[in-house]
């Protein structure tokens, strides 16, 4: 369980997060959405301290990661799997040995058996055929996969998911959707998902936290968001035609 | 105030890279990769120029020298000392300052910019020592053999003009280049340019490693980094001249 308690960060005398408090559980997909711009991502960087908070308390299972000294961090860290927003795959490396990348620094498989791992994570996210392909020959979709196989190679405990589904079709959504649902709850990982797909949301979440304008302004479940009257809520879950159509269909 | 801040966080940056690597055999092999893209890379457009400056210098000094009382081996003496006492370690070094300043920080730049630094960083490897480190070492270690190149193909320059002009006699320039030889020139070459190896490397890994921003900001670090790296040595190739053969 991540427990989030009153952090504030700000930029250049910009406050990007404010007072924002949120709770994680573990073997459940906690989703953060908000507009862009909201501070979502700094939120997610925050917690693992790639950006240093100004306040307020990160307990990772009773671990007030703030507090924490480098070297313990690094121990939080790798139990941390992390999918950036662009993918952030190492260009000079070609993907299996991408995903091969922490289990080369961490564990002391033989060859054999990290390939063995690279490949089953490869085929968890759908991506064969690529292994001996340099990142920038495979498509943006495909990236965000190979991402993602680099980010459940080494059986993380806390997921940390950046907007997986931007830049990809519906149906490739689905099928990673599918996925980080299925390993959170089939290892109980403790995973926290940024996004702005409200097909997500609605398909996968069971908790769900509103972040507006670097607050965090309303949290609850999926079907408590649908239902309710928060003005700043329903002007960001009703813009688009589809689910403007879905509310009417609705009453 | 904006200077102190730099350097502070320069040398704290460069303390890092002296820490323990993480995995002996990944940083032996990123050790080895790095040899052969700054190194042995490098040793192309190193002998170019060399070439070259020897034949210039050697048609230049004749051109100067034409006192009968200045005997013409003075010639290839003068070429073999500047080869040695200069050009090879410092003006070879400001060329690869160019050359490998900017792709270090242009490298470790997109890095950064691509949040690649960060992935690292999330896997819990430190990542300024497991990035720059293997580069650092790799190009002092390589820097002499690159020295010593340049010396020798220059002075096979020079030789090259005798031969192809008439500038001086081929028995003159062989005469010249062994006479009065000072060994201690090569290693005091090969020392300055260790130092020099340290400060182009570091320099420019840290431009990039704190670059903000995007593509822009990835182009401006790596111009700052042959710059800055560019001043500084020439302002140690003074201080370790000062110091060493003085
Ligand atoms: N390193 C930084 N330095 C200064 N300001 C920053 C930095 N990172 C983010 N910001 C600012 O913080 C605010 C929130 O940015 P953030 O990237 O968290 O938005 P987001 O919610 O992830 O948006 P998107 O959905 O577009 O990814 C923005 O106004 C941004 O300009
Ligand atoms: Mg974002």
């Amino acid at each position: 369980m991540i427990d989030v308690i009153g952090i504030n960060k700000r930029f250049n005398n910009k406050d990007v997060l404010i007072d924002v408090s949120a709770t994680f559980k573990p073997g459940l997909v906690n989703m953060v959405i908000g507009k862009s711009g909201s501070g979502k991502t700094v939120l997610l960087k925050s917690l693992v301290g790639l950006h240093e908070v100004d306040s307020g308390v990160i307990n990772f299972d009773s671990r007030d990661f703030t507090q924490l000294k480098h070297k313990d961090r690094t121990e939080i860290r790798k139990e941390v799997g992390m999918l950036f927003q662009g993918g952030a795959l190492f260009d000079s490396a070609t993907i299996e040995e991408n995903v091969m990348y922490p289990l080369d620094m961490f564990t002391n498989l033989s060859r054999a058996d990290k390939l063995k791992r690279a490949n089953f994570c490869l085929d968890r996210v759908n991506l064969t055929g690529v292994n001996n392909l340099f990142p920038s020959e495979i498509s943006g979709g495909m990236q965000k996969r190979a991402a993602i196989a680099r980010a459940i190679a080494l059986n993380p405990k806390y997921l940390f998911c950046d907007e997986p589904n931007s830049g990809l079709d519906p149906q490739t959504s689905i099928v990673i959707d599918n996925l980080i649902d299925e390993i959170t709850r089939e290892y109980g990982i403790t995973t926290v998902v940024n996004t702005h797909d409200l097909n997500s949301v609605l398909s996968i979440s069971d908790n769900v936290v509103f972040i507006h304008e670097g607050q965090s302004w309303w949290n609850g479940t999926k079907e408590e968001l649908l239902k309710t009257d928060d003005d700043v809520i329903n002007s960001f879950l009703y813009s688009s035609e589809i689910m403007k159509r879905l509310r009417k269909y609705n009453q | 105030m904006n200077l102190l801040f730099h350097l502070g966080r320069y040398f704290v940056f460069v303390g890092k890279i002296f820490s323990k690597p993480e995995k002996h055999g990944i940083w032996f092999k990123q050790f080895a990769k790095e040899v052969y893209k700054l190194g042995v890379s490098s040793a192309g457009i190193i002998a170019l120029v060399s070439l070259f400056i020897g034949a210039a210098i050697t048609i230049q000094m004749a051109y100067n020298i034409t006192s009968p009382l200045v005997p013409n081996y003075v010639i290839s003496l003068t070429t073999r000392d500047t080869m040695l006492l200069e050009f090879s370690s410092t003006i070879i070094c400001l060329v690869l300052a160019g050359k490998v300043g900017s792709s270090i920080a242009s490298e470790i730049g997109t890095m950064r910019v691509t949040e690649q630094i960060d992935a690292l960083e999330i896997m819990g490897i430190n990542s300024s020592a497991f990035l720059v480190s293997p580069k650092v070492f790799a190009f002092v270690f390589f820097i002499p053999f690159l020295v010593i190149i340049s010396m020798f193909v220059g002075i096979g320059g020079g030789w090259l003009s005798s031969f192809l002009t008439d500038a001086l006699t081929v028995q003159d320039y062989t005469q010249g280049i062994q006479l009065f030889f000072i060994p201690y020139y090569v290693t005091y070459s090969v020392l300055k340019s260790i130092v020099f190896a340290f400060i182009i490397v570091s320099i420019s890994a840290y431009q990039g490693y704190y670059v903000t921003g995007g593509a822009l900001e990835v182009g401006r670090a790596s111009t700052r980094a042959v710059v800055y790296s560019s001043v500084l040595v020439l302002l140690f190739d003074l201080i370790l001249t000062q110091l060493l053969l003085s």
